[in-house]
């Protein structure tokens, strides 16, 4: 079974639920009812209500009663760039297979295609929303699902555009297989604990494909985060697990593939690094194991502040990366071990594919540009390489510490993040 | 001038070390774009190629092609021709030559070999244009060299240093006063060292080019920014004209008052 | 034809020509003799324009030289060192310094007459010393100019081109061309030349015909004749041509 039982059981609490009340009815709008509003105000707790195509200019549908909202060949619902297009105010709703579109942009509310407030146990499931301003907005809401949603965005400047998928205060959410577009933040999570965020695209956002703070014990799995402004930020949190990720191409002044700001006990393992300015940028974070990892063609595979300590960073393929590792620190207290770095030209005489000599990956350039970052310009010049090669000769300046004792001398094989998305 | 530079470009263009320029762009280029697959990674390292061989190998071979055709020149020298037509003529030659084997070294397994999108081409043309800028101030300066030094010895290692300065030691010394005045603000410092080195300018506006600037933080902001204005590009460009008007003016002034 | 007046020239401290006045006539083959360093290429050079005067005037036809360049097509050079491009045939060099004279051309005779027909479509970096020398010769002598300058012309030919140079210098006297030649083959200065320059030190030290110069140092032969001045030079004496 894929997921911990912890998570079955609230279905298997809906379907206790549905048994014992009454036998649940149909209601079906667009045929019987004109509106969802209609169908709603007459629907009993269990209810099923149809939605058949067509197009529904409603706003402000506030569900407070138990029931399913089920769209049949994608009916649209038209918040008319009013209000919130639904709000939740009940347990064990589902909404599934609705077209939500044109939520108003405010300033004051956060107004969203689904809003979820305070309740438990919800389905959104396979939606389509567009131009939504924020698109699922749960709030103080927890052991729910949103699952296959396609939420597309018109987000042009940050100030005035919402997120994604938004979680405030919830728990226990399986966020899953949902395709996040051109909002500020693909997904944003605060103060959320035990999510699963798993096999979701967010792309093209304006800032942070995937943004969370004060969220512990979450899990990423096969996510792609793929050219959004900054890329990803994740800030004061513990125990989150971050396996078989893409972050690619998030490419700017200002952009990570993952920035780790005070993350503590993490593991970040078997993603690919692809095309970053900053494959991972880390400042203040400590214990993290971060292993089997490709990073390929980032400017820097790895920036570590020294504030970092005690993290592991073992058995990852560095390749082709204009800077392998940089740091602003002259000590440092993580561990480099049996990585494969392909600028490494040592050997491996007992043939026990480790090079016999340690890699150093903080280049002399690498450390001149911390100390006076205007030396950049010299990037590429012959001089620069000369001092690169003089420098890992004889290493005076660079880190004395910071070295791979056991290079691999071949790309570690391991487990490739997912492909398809 | 045209006639001499007619005749001077032919010879140049039969000679064996005109094709062993072009073969080895053409190699490394088809190895490049074979080898990476990917158009961008491989102007990114054509790129190193153009701005440090370039300017080595125009200097190189203008030293030696002006040596060699001394004493055809003052065959020349004695025919009613003016001194400024021999000696242009015999520069837009080399250079012709020296730029066509590069442009078409890189041209041809482009077209052949590379799937490109505009935005590349585009880039593509800005690495040829900037790499027959630097022909052109190569060779005026090698040739500014080797006429005012009419000791062989001297003048070829004079050519060497003076690429030297300019590829390697120029840097050198820029880093070193970069470090020894960290506490200060460098942007503008940066900039205007990096205007005044043709190879640094070369560099670093390709490198823009080539979306580098995000690697470069503030500074690549404020480089950005700087080539990004009309302004700037028109200072920048100014500044490779004036670099192969500076030497080639020179030349033609040494050449005016020089006894052969 | 040509005239040069107080003509000094230094390269550095060295001073090469000092003071050279000289008249040299149509219709005359001109020898320009003196020892390694007596500034012979040096003077003819000026003479082309190539080495610039630091005193004095040189007259070709009446014209200053001096910041001119025009009065050039008055001249054939033959100059001492023959070098071409390397990878231009005999044929494209003749047609390119053509093209740069914008004269007409008469190579043909000269081709024959110095057998170059096989060379003219060998590259130039191909050929002996020997034929790129008669290279040097027919792209002189193929234009009609009434003055003629050539250094060394003999270097390299062989005994029957050398024979052929001779004709050809009789015949362009005999057209009443100005020829100047500068040689260290005494025989063909006794044979050819009716006017003897001396240079030593950058000196005239003699100008005058081949008796003149016999009788003025009581010599029979030009190298005697020679050796003369060069024995008076050592002996610190000064003597006036």
């Amino acid at each position: 079974m894929r997921f911990p039982i912890r998570f079955i059981i609230p279905f298997l609490v809906i379907a206790t639920f549905q048994t014992l009340g009454a036998v649940p009815d149909t209601l079906e709008v667009g045929k019987k009812y004109a509106s969802i509003k209609q169908a709603l105000a007459t629907a009993a707790p269990g209810d099923v209500i149809k939605v058949f195509p067509g197009v529904y200019f409603e706003n402000e549908v506030i569900i407070d009663k138990p029931c399913t909202l089920l769209g049949v060949g994608y009916p649209i619902l038209d918040a008319g760039l009013k209000n919130d297009a639904i709000i939740i105010r009940a347990d064990s709703v589902s909404i599934i297979g609705l077209h939500i579109r044109n939520v108003a942009t405010n300033y004051v509310r956060d107004l969203a295609a689904i809003h979820v407030e305070e309740a438990r146990h919800f389905n959104i499931q396979d939606n389509k929303l567009e131009n939504t301003f924020f698109g699922i907005y749960l709030q103080k809401s927890r052991d729910g699902r949103v699952a296959g949603n396609s939420i597309i965005g018109q987000a042009v400047v940050e100030a005035s555009s919402g997120n994604a998928i938004h979680l405030w205060y919830c728990k226990n959410v399986e966020v899953s297989n949902n395709e996040a577009r051109h909002h500020r933040d693909g997904i944003y999570l605060e103060f959320s604990d035990s999510i699963r965020i798993v096999r979701n695209v967010s792309q093209d956002n304006l800032r942070y494909g995937l943004h969370f703070m004060f969220s512990n014990y979450n899990d990423y799995f096969e996510n792609t985060f793929q050219s959004n402004g900054a890329g990803v930020a994740v800030m004061f949190s513990a125990h989150i697990v971050m396996k078989r990720n893409r972050f690619i191409d998030n490419w700017g002044s200002a952009s990570y593939g993952i920035l780790l700001k005070e993350i503590k006990d993490g593991i970040i393992s078997n993603n690919l690094f692809q095309g970053n300015t900053i494959g991972i940028y880390g400042e203040s974070s400590d214990r993290m194991t971060i292993s089997q990892n490709d990073f390929t063609e980032n400017g820097y595979a790895l920036r570590i502040l020294g504030s970092c300590r005690d993290n592991i960073i073992t058995e990852n393929n560095f390749i082709d990366n204009t800077f392998d590792v940089g740091t602003n620190a002259t000590r440092q207290y993580n561990q480099y071990t049996r990585n494969y770095w392909s600028e490494y030209t040592g050997y491996d005489l007992d043939k026990n594919g480790l090079g016999d000599v340690p890699y150093r990956p903080v280049k002399l350039f690498s450390f001149v540009v911390e100390k006076v970052p205007q030396a950049i310009v010299l990037l590429r010049s012959l001089f620069v390489d000369l001092m690169n090669f003089t420098e890992k000769v004889t290493p005076v300046f660079t880190p004395q510490d910071l070295f791979d004792d056991q290079p691999l001398m071949k790309p570690h094989p391991h487990d490739q993040y997912s492909t398809s998305s | 001038m045209w006639k001499i530079f007619k005749y001077s470009f032919f010879d140049l263009l039969r000679s064996r070390w005109t094709y062993f320029y072009f073969l080895f762009f053409m190699i490394v280029t088809a190895g490049l774009l074979h080898l990476s697959g990917q158009v961008a990674a491989a102007i990114t390292s054509l790129l190193n190629i153009v701005v440090v061989l370039i300017p080595l190998i125009s200097t190189l071979y203008g030293i030696v092609y002006f040596y060699n055709s001394s004493e055809f020149t003052e065959l020349l020298l004695a025919q009613p021709v003016r001194r400024r037509s021999i000696f242009l003529g015999q520069y837009l030659g080399l250079f012709t030559s020296l730029a066509a084997s590069f442009l078409l070294g890189i041209l041809i397994p482009a077209i052949f070999l590379g799937h490109f999108e505009v935005r590349l081409w585009l880039d593509l043309f800005y690495l040829l244009g900037i790499g027959t800028l630097l022909t052109a101030i190569f060779t005026a300066i090698a040739f500014l060299i080797a006429l005012r030094q009419t000791n062989r010895m001297k003048g070829f290692a004079i050519a060497i240093l003076t690429w030297l300065f300019l590829a390697v030691l120029y840097d050198g010394l820029f880093i070193i006063f970069l470090l020894f005045f960290e506490d200060y603000p460098l942007e503008k410092f940066s900039l205007i060292a990096t205007v005044l080195n043709p190879i640094d300018l070369s560099r670093t506006s390709l490198l823009l080019k080539l979306d580098m600037a995000a690697l470069m933080g503030y500074t690549g902001a404020v480089f950005n920014k700087f080539f990004g204005t009309s302004m700037g590009m028109l200072v920048s460009i100014s500044a490779l004209v004036l670099w192969v008007a500076g030497p080639l003016l020179g030349f033609l002034r040494v050449a005016a008052r020089k006894d052969f | 034809m040509i005239n040069i007046q107080h003509l000094h020239k230094s390269f550095g401290k060295l001073e090469v020509l000092k003071d050279v006045q000289l008249e040299i006539l149509p219709g005359k083959v001109t020898a320009v003799l003196g020892p390694n360093g007596s500034g012979k290429t040096t003077l003819m050079k000026s003479i082309l324009g190539m080495t610039l005067p630091d005193k004095g005037t040189i007259e070709v036809r009446g014209e200053p030289t001096r910041h001119a360049w025009n009065y050039r097509k008055h001249l054939s050079y033959v100059p001492q060192i023959a070098q071409f491009p390397s990878n231009l045939t005999v044929q494209e060099l003749l047609q390119m310094i053509k093209e740069v004279r914008q004269e007409p051309a008469n190579e043909d005779p000269l081709v024959d007459r110095l057998s170059l027909q096989p060379f003219l479509d060998k590259k130039l970096g191909t050929l002996s010393g020997g034929t790129r020398q008669k290279v040097n010769l027919v792209l002189a002598l193929m234009f009609d100019a009434p003055i003629v300058l050539m250094d060394e012309p003999t270097a390299g030919l062989d005994p029957v081109a050398l024979l052929e140079l001779k004709r050809l210098i009789q015949d362009m006297r005999k057209a009443g061309k100005c020829i100047v030649v500068t040689t260290h083959i005494m025989p063909l200065v006794e044979e050819l030349a009716d006017e003897i320059v001396f240079l030593l030190d950058g000196k005239v030290y003699f100008q005058g015909t081949l008796s003149e110069l016999f009788s003025l140092t009581e010599k029979n032969t030009l190298e005697e004749a020679i050796a003369h001045f060069l024995i008076q030079r050592k002996d610190r004496t000064s003597v006036n041509a």
